[in-house]
């Protein structure tokens, strides 16, 4: 794999540091005028998505991440693994384990498309699209008329998620969700 | 729609205004003291040999000239013109350093750098302030030994710290693998960026002077308290590395020695060894006279003055869109 050194650092280059897959966030030389130069470089680690903050002598290199992120559908889970199928057309599928797919796990619709980053060609995270579109399984009995008043109740939406709606919210209904914030956005009319 | 690259200008309109005004405050504050604007070559036949400048070589292909390098500073050119009686000179031009790129660097910059015949490193310093203080309209700078700004503010004596103990102080910052073949300086440049500069000239611009010997440059050195230090000074505002200046070097056995030694550090950093520029120590040979010169980031002090801190807002266009 090729090394990237210092120079080249810039915000979006996935390297190894310390044998996890990073992405470099931010890089700014720190530099005496007639000095050492050094890099201050802010990267997240991909395995356990904190923030590191780490200083190189300007020359120094990493190892580039085998790291690329690619549009999938999701198919269906046996339980162990969650497999999806990449939409280029080369029905190509991959199983993502359920520390790739964390969080996400809520917001796994069959049939629709999610970015799954892969590392060394298998699934390390799996994100989905800012918004999702979602129907209420379980909520409490909605009020009729009462779409101005504040006040609001959960609802457990198809995938497990529960959300917090209005209070006119009713069962079989399809709700866009912020998948960021975990939000209820609005209603989807059929 | 077209995938257009971005043709707009970094800088606001008023910043290329105050850049202006800049250039008129400087061109006036030398009228008055009688000191000779001057121009020399950008792109020279020779580079550096400082260990930590990299200059952009040139593919110069003109009846028999070849190579050539863009100037990391003017100053060999304007030494020459000091050595043939020019008398005290100032120039503001580009410069070029490579690999240097961030929110205070970009590898094309204007530096503003003078030379006063008769002048120390302290009467220079005092013109500095005059210069500096009058544009930016701030309080007159202290100055603080290299010394004493890193007992004070990285807990170290730097003309006594044992080797092993530096490199203790450095692992805040670096692993000790990356401290291995890090030379002492090296590490002091370390603490000097991450450690002291950010606390420099927050209240009071500050002049750090005072610097060991051994990062003296083309200064000349004197005994102070039983320890060799350089007649050089950096100027800082608000954290921000704005000057460097020196009593100068007019030895020329001396100045080539210490050509020499760069290339040996170049060497051992794996970095090409650079050509000495011959005309620069002929001028030497025939004669330097006695002068301080310093150089400042013009671009760094628009900074201060329209108060960003980023480089990119008083650049026309920085280097992503240049």
């Amino acid at each position: 794999m090729a090394s990237y050194s210092t120079n080249e650092f810039r915000g979006g280059l996935k390297v190894l540091l310390d044998g996890d897959p990073c992405i470099i966030l931010e890089n700014e030389i720190v530099k005496p005028g007639k000095g050492q130069a050094f890099n201050r470089v802010r990267l997240r680690n991909l395995m356990s998505n904190r923030v590191w903050e780490r200083t190189f002598k300007s020359g120094e290199s990493l190892e580039a991440a085998d790291v690329i992120e690619q549009d999938m559908e999701y198919l269906y889970t046996d339980g162990e693994f969650w497999h999806f199928m990449l939409t280029d057309g080369s029905f190509e599928q991959y199983a993502a384990d359920a520390k790739a797919v964390g969080d996400t796990i809520k917001w796994l619709k069959e049939q629709d498309v999610y970015t799954v980053t892969l590392y060394n060609g298998a699934p390390l995270t799996i994100t989905p699209p800012n918004f999702v579109e979602l129907e209420v399984v379980e909520t409490d009995p909605g009020m009729k008329g009462d779409t101005a008043q504040g006040g609001s109740k959960p609802a457990t939406l198809s995938t497990g998620a529960v959300v917090s709606v209005p209070l006119f919210i009713t069962i079989g209904e399809v709700l866009k969700v912020d998948t960021r914030s975990g939000e209820y956005m609005n209603r989807v009319k059929n | 729609m077209k995938n257009q690259p971005d043709w707009q200008p970094t800088a606001s309109r008023s910043a290329l205004k105050s850049r202006a005004e800049q250039s008129a405050f400087v061109r006036g504050f030398f009228a008055q003291r009688d000191v000779l604007e001057v121009e020399t070559p950008m792109l020279g036949r020779c580079g550096v040999t400082e260990p930590n400048l990299d200059g952009i070589h040139a593919q110069l292909d003109a009846q028999g000239i070849k190579g050539g390098w863009l100037q990391t500073s003017p100053e060999y050119h304007m030494k020459r013109l000091l050595a043939a009686g020019s008398g005290s000179i100032y120039q503001i031009s580009k410069v070029f350093r490579n690999g240097e790129r961030g929110s205070r660097h970009n590898p094309e910059f204007s530096m503003l750098e003078w030379y006063r015949t008769g002048f120390d490193d302290e009467t220079l310093m005092t013109e500095v302030a005059d210069l500096v203080c009058g544009w930016l309209e701030c309080p007159r700078p202290k100055a603080i030994s290299y010394r004493q700004a890193m007992i004070d503010w990285a807990g170290i004596d730097p003309f006594v710290i044992t080797q092993s103990d530096l490199h203790q102080r450095c692992r805040e910052w670096l692993e000790p693998e990356q401290l291995q073949n890090l030379s002492r300086d090296g590490c002091l440049d370390l603490l000097m960026s991450f450690a002291v500069e950010p606390n420099l000239g927050t209240e009071t611009p500050v002049f750090i002077n005072q610097y060991p010997a051994s990062q003296a440059s083309l200064a000349k050195i004197s005994n102070v308290d039983g320890f060799d230090v350089a007649h050089r000074f950096e100027l800082y505002v608000d954290g921000i590395e704005l000057c460097n200046g020196y009593w100068e070097l007019t030895n020329v056995d001396e100045q080539r020695t210490r050509f020499e030694a760069d290339n040996r550090l170049r060497k051992a950093d794996g970095k090409p060894e650079m050509d000495i520029d011959e005309a620069f120590l002929a001028a030497m040979e025939h004669g330097l006279p006695g002068c301080a010169g310093v150089a400042l980031g013009l671009d760094r002090l628009l900074m201060l003055k329209i108060d960003t801190r980023d480089i990119s807002d008083v650049l026309a266009f920085s280097l992503e869109r240049a």
